[in-house]
């Protein structure tokens, strides 16, 4: 295995183990357009921290949690409407833009603007692996521990509030989670494409499992084996960038799990409506 | 029907209001509120939109305070034993469900605001109880048979039995449904209500229920509170459900008919959103 991998194969499999649960309750929520919105903080966040000339990893996560943070709090005890995220997201990008012309003044743009769009999984270093590694191990952990009251909020959001479920603090950490696995992903996918290892896998296992644990569980499985995949068919292809390949697999897994249930799903139909007319005699 | 059995002042009460005044903002939603439900006892709370009536739900959560009178939920200032009341709330985030197994929205009513997660293969004595304790919910309400399928692909009335599961997985004392028949069709309004009747008896639940029309409720009901122009009426059906009280509640013509089996049928309450103008406090808060 050449040197390159281990450190891509390290990041990236933590990375979609965090991407692929964070995702399952993103897509139970129909938040899929806030994480593309956040992806596009990530950009900006960037391009800024080289702008600044602190490292644009610094950039990522500070404008990132930033906004998502933000976000939840103008979200409240509902989630942000697609409106304000919309708004939100063309203005931030706009700043992005910005921040990419006064780069290009400095006569520096380039290779920047290219990783933070398209990201650069093979370029990680080791350290980059254990940060990425330990990132995702607290993310995964936060979720483990509100994951159950977050899905009780996500469902019944009235009744969870009854019963004293915090919310307002549970979207708010959702949101936060969500944020810190977009920033962690931008650096191996970019921001272009790092929503493939948020929804795709997730979106995946919401239509392969209808039990909670186990589609996290595949949504997270999917995710690593997007990440391998892809990878093994870019050591092979050098000419195909890895985030496309890890895109290209995702995408597949999810077109592949949407025909699985379409197919498991017609017979069910069928038994169903005979069941119903049997009943009714 | 039990409602005739109590009386009034009875220290087994599960929910007593008395005098009971809510004001926002400078209006009065209502006001000398008068409310006593008791162990299996089954009671609508009745009116037009806007009357008030999921503002009640509200003071008895403990989440909207009393400007006058006095409230009490089983023996406790309203809010302090809400683990111990069973709420199904109007608004419900059906989308989300879609893909999620039946039996694990029975479950989220049992486990849903513990925090952390139990590693498989430990605490399995508890584990049991509470799958024990689901699938007893789920036998209740007749949803065993469908309950490994996932909610978006039961029927409406398939729904609202997995959410009353839901609410009566804990055993409450107490069970609150905020317009529980809204959107079924007739056939399972009445299968709806006949579950609520026996849960409510067999269990020997507290029910109160929110809906804007009696009729599909009128056989199964203990007792009626009527909100209406900020004023309200408690008392058993056959008191409270007649042309004379209704009328003069409403201020409007209200008749009550009796059928030849000795049913009553309401005819005239404003109950849909198209009356607008007998609303006592406009553009504050919906019901």
């Amino acid at each position: 295995m050449s040197g390159y991998l281990l450190p891509a194969i390290i990041a990236g499999s933590t990375i979609a183990v965090a991407c692929g649960i964070v995702g399952w309750f993103i897509v139970l929520r129909s938040q899929v357009f806030a994480a593309d919105a956040l992806s596009h903080f990530a950009f900006t966040g960037a391009i800024a921290g080289l702008v600044i000339g602190i490292s644009p990893q610094l950039g990522v996560f500070g404008c990132t949690i930033a906004c998502g943070a933000l976000l939840a709090a103008i979200a409240g005890r509902t989630l942000a409407d697609d409106l304000t995220i919309g708004i939100g997201v063309t203005w931030v990008l706009g700043l992005g833009v910005l921040a990419l012309a006064i780069l290009s003044r400095n006569g520096n743009e380039g290779t920047g603007a290219a990783t933070a769009l398209f990201g650069s999984i093979n370029t990680l270093t080791g350290v980059d692996a254990v940060i990425a590694a330990s990132i995702a191990a607290v993310v995964i952990g936060v979720i483990a521990v509100i994951g159950r009251p977050l899905l009780y909020a996500s469902l019944n959001p009235v009744a969870a509030h009854a019963r004293g479920v915090p919310v307002r603090l549970l979207n708010a950490l959702a949101f936060i989670a969500l944020a810190t696995v977009v920033a962690e992903a931008t650096q191996a996918l970019g921001a272009l494409l790092l929503l493939a290892l948020i929804a795709a896998p997730a979106g995946a296992a919401h239509h392969l499992a209808h039990r909670p644990a186990a589609g996290i569980g595949i949504a997270a499985g999917i995710g690593i084996a997007s990440v391998w995949v892809g990878l093994a068919i870019s050591y092979c292809m050098p000419t195909l960038p890895a985030s496309s390949a890890i895109a290209t697999v995702a995408a597949a897994a999810f077109a592949a799990a949407a025909l699985i249930a379409t197919l498991r799903r017609s017979p069910a139909r069928r038994a169903r409506r005979h069941s119903v007319i049997t009943h009714t005699h | 029907m039990a409602g005739e059995s109590h009386h009034t002042g009875s220290p087994s009460a599960l929910v007593r209001v008395s005098h009971g005044t809510v004001v926002r903002g400078t209006s009065t939603i209502w006001s000398d509120l008068n409310l006593e439900v008791f162990p299996g006892e089954f009671t609508a709370i009745l009116g037009p939109n806007g009357s008030g009536k999921s503002t009640l739900l509200q003071v008895l959560l403990g989440r909207m305070p009393l400007a006058g009178g006095s409230a009490e939920v089983i023996g406790a200032a309203p809010g302090a034993r809400r683990a111990d009341i069973g709420y199904l709330p109007q608004h419900r985030a059906i989308t989300a469900a879609e893909r999620i197994r039946a039996i694990d929205i029975v479950g989220l009513g049992l486990t849903g605001a513990r925090w952390g997660f139990r590693i498989p293969g430990t605490g399995t004595a508890e584990a049991r109880r509470e799958r024990a304790q689901i699938h007893e919910a789920l036998d209740l309400v007749g949803a065993s048979h469908y309950a490994q399928r996932a909610f978006g692909e039961l029927s409406g009335g398939e729904q609202q039995r997995i959410l009353i599961a839901q609410a009566i997985v804990r055993k409450p004392a107490f069970l609150l449904l905020d317009e529980p028949l809204d959107s079924l069709d007739l056939p399972t309004q009445a299968s709806v209500v006949a579950l609520i009747r026996e849960v409510c008896t067999h269990q020997q639940i507290g029910v109160l229920l929110v809906a804007h029309d009696v009729n599909p409720l009128l056989t199964a009901l203990d007792q009626v509170l009527y909100i209406a122009n900020g004023h309200a009426l408690q008392g058993a059906v056959d008191q409270v459900i007649t042309s004379s009280q209704l009328s003069a509640l409403f201020g409007m013509p209200i008749e009550v008919l009796t059928a030849a089996d000795g049913r009553r049928v309401v005819i005239g309450t404003p109950d849909a959103p198209h009356h607008h103008g007998h609303r006592h406090s406009d553009g504050h808060g919906h019901g």
